[in-house]
C-alpha cells in the first residue's frame, strides 16, 4: 500500500504537473498539525467566527419512541458543515503563499463556505458551478457573488457537481503556481481525503461530547447523509473507535456510487464510482445537488469494505418527506442532502440516535417546494 | 542535423485507419491514438469534445484495441504507435492485460495522462514531465521512460495556444540535464508550423494533438496537407 490510501482506495490518479503541488500541500499540512498555533487559530476562528461548537438537539416530535439527537451544523455560519474545512484549507493556503482559490460546489454550500473565508481573508476566488446547479440553487450563486467570488458556469457533460469538479482541477493545473484548490469534499487526490476528514473531524468529536453529556452513554448509530462523504466522515471519525456504535451513511438512491458502483477512477483518485465495465464515469441524479456525484471519498469504501460502516439509499421521495416532516414537527427546515439521513434515521433499530444535520433548507426551498407539489 | 521526430495524435474512430495513413504520408514518424475516457482531466476542450463524441460513438476500450489493429495494418510495421489514455481505461481493463493486448495489436509503447512517474514503474510507457516537475521527478521520469520523454511545455491543459509556451527552454535545458542521451519530445500547445518548428529548436520532436484533431474533421486530404506543413516546418 503507497502512502495516502485507504486499502486498495486513494492514491494520485492527476496529471504530472499537479504532482509537485500535492506534495508541497502534503507537506504543510503535516507541519501546520503539529503547529499549535496553526490549532489555536483554527479553534478561534471556528468559536468566535463560525459558531461552534454547534448544539445537539433532541428531535422527540420527528422520532417518537427514540432518543433522536441532531448534531446541529445547519447552524454553522453559511448554514452548513462546509465551513469548516473551508476555514481550515484557507488558512493553510495563506501558509503556502497562494492569494487565489478554486473550488467546485454542486449545492453551492462549499462554493458559499468557500467565497465567505476568502471574503474573510483577502484571496481571489472562482468557483465552478454546474449550469444545471445554478438553476437549481441560485440563492447560493448569488450569495457567493455578493460575498465577491467569480461564480464561473460548467456547460459540459450533465452540468453538475463532476463537470465542475473536473473544471476546478483544469484551473487548477493551468494556474498551480499562484493557485490553492479548495476542496469541498473528502474525495480527490492524496492529501484531500485525509485533509477533509481532519478539518471536518471536529463534528463527531463535539458530538461524542455532548451526546455522552445528555445521555451518559455513546449513541447506538450514527447517520450521516453521503455525496462526496465529508460531512459523513466528520462525524463518523469521531466515532470510528467506538465499535459498538454503528455507522451509517445513506446515499442518494441514484447516485449511489458506494451501493451500486464499482472499483474505479475518477478525479484523482481510485474509490467505489457509478461507472460502466470499461471504466467510463455514468451520469448520477439526486434531488438534491450536493449528493448528485457518481464518486465518493476512498475511505467511505474502505469503511463499507471493512464493514465497520454500512450505507444504504433514500430515494428523492423519501428525502422530501423528510424534509418537510423535520419542519412540521420541529421548526428546522434541513438542507435535501440530511433529509435523506432523517429519512433512514427513524427506521433504524435504535434507541439512541445521533444525525448530522448537515445544513439547513433555504437554499432548496424552490426546488423541494415544486418537487413537493408534484 | 538528425531529423526531428513528429508526434500526431488521433482519436480512435472509425476514420482513424485512413486519417492515420494520411498522417504517415505526410511525414509523422510516430501515431498516438486516443483512447477517450469520459472525465479527461489533462484535456482542454478540443481532445474532450472528440473523446466525448467518440465515446458516443462506442469507442471503448475494445473497440478502441481494434481501431488500433487497423492502423497497424494500413500504415504497415514501422511507424510506432501510442495509445495515450487514462488510468481509469486500464484500471477497468486490467493493468497487464491491457498493456499485453494495446502490444498484440501493434502498440509500441503507451502514455496514460494521469499515472505520474513513480506509479506502477512496471508498466513501460512513455513519462510526461511539466514545468512545474522538480529536478527529482524528471530524474525520475528520464529513468522509467519508455523511448522518449514528453515534456508538457506549460502549466495547463492540451489545446492551441496563441505563443509557444515560455516555460519550454527552462525546461528542455533542465531534462537535458537530468537525463542525457533521453530524445525530448515537447506537446501541449504546439498547433503551427512555425510553433512547432520553434519548439524544434530546443529538442528533438514534436507532438500536435488538438489541431490534428480539428483538420482531421475537415477529412485525410486536409489532415496529409497539415502534416505535411509540420514536416517541412521542421526539415527547413
Amino acid at each position: 500500500m503507497s502512502a495516502g490510501t485507504f486499502g486498495p482506495y486513494g492514491g494520485r490518479y492527476v496529471p504530472e504537473t499537479l504532482i509537485p503541488a500535492l506534495d508541497e500541500l502534503a507537506a504543510a499540512w503535516a507541519e501546520a498539525r503539529a503547529d499549535g498555533a496553526f490549532r489555536a487559530e483554527l479553534e478561534e476562528l471556528g468559536r468566535k467566527y463560525a459558531g461552534r461548537p454547534t448544539p445537539l438537539t433532541l428531535a422527540e416530535r420527528f422520532a417518537p419512541g427514540m432518543r433522536l439527537y441532531l448534531k446541529r451544523e445547519d447552524l454553522l455560519h453559511t448554514g452548513a458543515h462546509k465551513l469548516n474545512n473551508a476555514l481550515g484549507q484557507a488558512v493553510l493556503a495563506r501558509r503556502l503563499g497562494k492569494r487565489r482559490i478554486v473550488a467546485e460546489t454542486g449545492a453551492g454550500q462549499h462554493g458559499v463556505a468557500t467565497a465567505t473565508v476568502c471574503a474573510r481573508f483577502g484571496l481571489e476566488c472562482v468557483v465552478y458551478m454546474g449550469a444545471e446547479d445554478m438553476r437549481r440553487q441560485q440563492p447560493n450563486v448569488e450569495r457567493m457573488r455578493l460575498l465577491g467570488a467569480e461564480v464561473r458556469p460548467v456547460e459540459l457533460g450533465t452540468r453538475t457537481l463532476k463537470e465542475a469538479t473536473s473544471e476546478a482541477i483544469r484551473d487548477w493545473i493551468a494556474n498551480v503556481e499562484t493557485t490553492h484548490y479548495l476542496i469541498g469534499s473528502c474525495v480527490g487526490p492524496s492529501p484531500y481525503p485525509e485533509l477533509v476528514r481532519e478539518l471536518q473531524s471536529v463534528i463527531g468529536r463535539e458530538a461524542r461530547e455532548q451526546v455522552l453529556a445528555a445521555e451518559g452513554r455513546l449513541p447506538d448509530a450514527v447517520v450521516a447523509c453521503v455525496g462526496g462523504g465529508s460531512n459523513a466522515i466528520g462525524i463518523f471519525a469521531g466515532f470510528l473507535a467506538d465499535e459498538g456504535v454503528a455507522l451509517v451513511g445513506v446515499e442518494a438512491a441514484g447516485a449511489a456510487s458506494l451501493g451500486s458502483g464499482r472499483t474505479a477512477i475518477l478525479h484523482g483518485a481510485r474509490s467505489s464510482v457509478l461507472a460502466d465495465e470499461d471504466g467510463q464515469v455514468v451520469d448520477a441524479h439526486s434531488i438534491s445537488a450536493g449528493l448528485d456525484y457518481p464518486g465518493v471519498g476512498p475511505e467511505h469504501a474502505w469503511l463499507r469494505d471493512s464493514g465497520r460502516a454500512r450505507y444504504v439509499s433514500a430515494t428523492d421521495e423519501e428525502a422530501l418527506a423528510a424534509f418537510r416532516r423535520l419542519a412540521e414537527t420541529e421548526g428546522i427546515i434541513p438542507a435535501l442532502e440530511p433529509a435523506h439521513a432523517l429519512a433512514r434515521a427513524r427506521e433504524l433499530e435504535a434507541e439512541l440516535v445521533v444525525v448530522c444535520l448537515s445544513g439547513r433548507g433555504d437554499k432548496d426551498l424552490a426546488e423541494a417546494l415544486r418537487a413537493l407539489r408534484t | 542535423m538528425t531529423r526531428k521526430a513528429l508526434v500526431v495524435y488521433l482519436m480512435s474512430g472509425p476514420e482513424t485507419p485512413e486519417l492515420a495513413e494520411a498522417a504517415v504520408a505526410g511525414g509523422a514518424d510516430v501515431l498516438e491514438l486516443g483512447f477517450p475516457f469520459s472525465d479527461p482531466l489533462a484535456d482542454g476542450p478540443v481532445v474532450r469534445r472528440a473523446a466525448e463524441r467518440a465515446l458516443a460513438r462506442g469507442m471503448r476500450t475494445r473497440a478502441c484495441l481494434e481501431c488500433l489493429a487497423q492502423v497497424r495494418e494500413r500504415v504497415g510495421g514501422e511507424t510506432p504507435l501510442v495509445p495515450m489514455t487514462y488510468a481509469a481505461l486500464l484500471e477497468a481493463y486490467g493493468w497487464e492485460r491491457f498493456a499485453a493486448d494495446a502490444r498484440a495489436a501493434g502498440a509500441t509503447s503507451l502514455i496514460v495522462a494521469d499515472l505520474p512517474a513513480g506509479e506502477r514503474p512496471e508498466l513501460r510507457r512513455v513519462q510526461l514531465v511539466a514545468p512545474t516537475s522538480t529536478d527529482e521527478r524528471i530524474a525520475l521520469a528520464a529513468r522509467e521512460t519508455d523511448g522518449w520523454l514528453y515534456l508538457v511545455t506549460l502549466a495547463g491543459t492540451t489545446g492551441p495556444r496563441a505563443e509557444l509556451s515560455a516555460a519550454l527552454p527552462a525546461l528542455a535545458a533542465r531534462a537535458r540535464r537530468l537525463g542525457p542521451g533521453i530524445p525530448l519530445y515537447a506537446g501541449f500547445g504546439i498547433s503551427t508550423p512555425e510553433q512547432a518548428r520553434a519548439a524544434a529548436e530546443l529538442v528533438d520532436g514534436v507532438v500536435v494533438g488538438s489541431q490534428a484533431l480539428l483538420v482531421a474533421e475537415e477529412g485525410a486530404e486536409a489532415l496529409l496537407a497539415f502534416v505535411r506543413s509540420l514536416r517541412a516546418a521542421l526539415d527547413a
